[in-house]
């Protein structure tokens, strides 16, 4: 992905910033200018939300296949998470074998480095899922 | 009063045992378990690094006691394996807290170098230049494959946010001690690190450390039996109770925060990680001494006592450090090597 795009997501990417919006309080993940079920009423009043971080598996799937940069990654996990704030959100789930993962887990979002271009160029960080272990443990 | 406000850690899941690195050198386990007292170490995952460690150990602070990044006045890095050779990992910080006022930079001082920040840190909050401030201290070390630091040098991270008000923890004083001693050393460009092999014990690691422990406690007034916990750096598992036995402390004293035999040596990550071990568990009085070393060479040494308003103090709300410790993943040491981003590519 290109550096300017990237620099300019970071906010969300680094710290799951969303938006909420005010009339109707949804909150949207990524981050929306308008919402569209309240269209022009929220326009130029949606508000920053920080999600926290928590979740559920909705669903997953494992990747196998040689996808460029997730070599020494493969297979992996990439999963729709289930927030309690309401967005859903595509992640890899890290630190779990996939014959580990199930749908319903808890998770949490961490900061981990997402692609990297070469060894010379910008390094991208990101947010991942961990199990959530505390949660799993009670 | 100046202290910290509130602390948190990060280790990596995966662990490497000792034994799995001598079977793949032709090492009797032996070596690094009983010589070195190491039985493993924590290895970061592929996605990670000192970065990415030094976030997660924040956020566990900010779970514990949530201060508002525009309150955040000063963020200091130490680590010897900042990701990028030029960009800082502060201002990562920075961004993600949202602290964008805050003094930032990146400190390095071979394992010192966490603790050099909350120096810098504490110093500023008492100089009432800022109200907070932000010291990580955190690393990813890699030795030569096969060398007797490949048994040691793992990945962990602590950090702390220090402040005037609700203290947890008291910073009475602080003292430095530092000469040129070229124990250890990587020079630019170079990817792992040499060392001057037992020239690093007796006039690097124990000079230093005995030395600035002196310092501070002449200047404080305190004898090893005041302290309930004391807390050394830790390039293995067995020096720090020497160097303590020398000074006069008990394994009592040391063993909660010991955690170079579990973990291995995480540098920048070490005594600041140690430090939080026995926050996890102290009381309110209890006296810590904390003392760093980092090569090259130079120790600080940190007189704390720990407030009343520990009790008020949520440190339920993120991972205690010993519990980080027992929640682990086994690899062998070919994912080791992938993790690591040690396999040579030729194309
Ligand atoms: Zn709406």
């Amino acid at each position: 992905m290109v550096v300017p795009r990237f620099w300019r997501e970071r906010r969300h990417r680094y710290s799951l910033i969303g938006t909420r919006c005010p009339v109707c309080g949804t909150v949207y993940f990524p981050p929306r200018n308008v919402c569209p079920k309240c269209g022009r009423k929220s326009l130029g009043k949606m508000e920053e939300f920080q999600l926290s971080g928590k979740g559920k598996i909705y669903s997953y799937t494992i990747v196998h296949q040689n996808v460029l940069g997730y070599k020494y990654q493969k297979p992996y996990i990439m999963a729709i998470i289930e927030t309690p704030e309401g967005p859903k959100i595509t992640a890899q789930i890290v630190d779990i074998e996939p014959e580990e993962v199930h749908i319903g887990m808890p998770v949490r979002a961490v900061f981990r480095r997402i692609t990297e271009d070469g060894k010379a160029g910008i390094i991208q960080y990101g947010y991942k899922f961990v199990p959530d272990w505390e949660e799993l443990e009670k | 009063m100046v202290g910290i406000v509130t602390y948190g850690s990060y280790i990596p899941i995966y662990r490497i045992k000792s034994a799995e690195i001598a079977r793949m050198w032709g090492d009797k386990p032996e070596h690094p378990e009983k010589g070195l007292n190491i039985l493993e170490k924590s290895v970061p995952a592929y996605d990670e690094d000192a970065a990415t460690i030094a976030v997660e150990a924040l956020r566990n602070a900010l779970r514990r006691k949530n201060i508002p990044g525009e309150k955040i006045g000063a963020i200091f890095v130490g680590s010897e394996s900042h990701p990028y050779a030029v960009k800082p990992t502060a201002s990562l910080i920075a961004e993600v807290i949202g602290a964008y006022r805050a003094h930032a930079a990146d400190l390095e001082f071979a394992c010192k170098a966490g603790t050099a920040a909350m120096q810098n840190v504490y110093a500023m909050v008492k100089a009432g230049m800022i109200e907070y401030g932000v010291a990580i201290g955190t690393d990813t070390s890699q030795g030569q494959p096969g060398d007797a630091l490949d048994f040691s040098a793992s990945a962990g991270g602590t950090a702390f946010i220090i402040g005037k008000d609700e203290v947890i923890a008291e910073i009475n004083d602080t003292v430095s001690y530092v000469t040129d001693t070229p124990d250890f050393w990587r020079r630019e460009g170079q990817r792992y690190p040499s060392h001057g092999g037992r020239f690093t014990g007796e006039p690097a690691y124990f000079k230093h450390i005995i030395s600035a422990a002196k310092i501070l406690m002449e200047k404080v007034g305190t004898k090893p039996e005041d302290y309930d916990y004391a807390v050394f750096h830790q390039p293995n598992g067995k020096f720090p109770y020497r160097v303590g036995k020398r000074l006069g402390f008990t394994k009592e004293q040391i063993k909660q925060g010991l955690l170079t035999p579990y973990i291995g040596n995480t540098y920048s990550g070490a005594t600041p990680t140690g430090l939080s071990a026995i926050l996890d568990v102290a009381k309110p009085g209890d006296r810590i001494l904390a003392v760093s070393f980092g090569s090259g060479a130079g120790s600080d040494a940190f007189d704390i006592t720990v407030t009343d308003e520990i009790e008020n103090f949520n440190r339920d709300a993120a991972p205690k450090v010993w519990d980080m410790i027992n929640r682990k993943k086994y690899i062998d040491y070919a994912t080791y090597l992938k993790f690591r981003r040690m396999i040579v590519e030729v194309d």
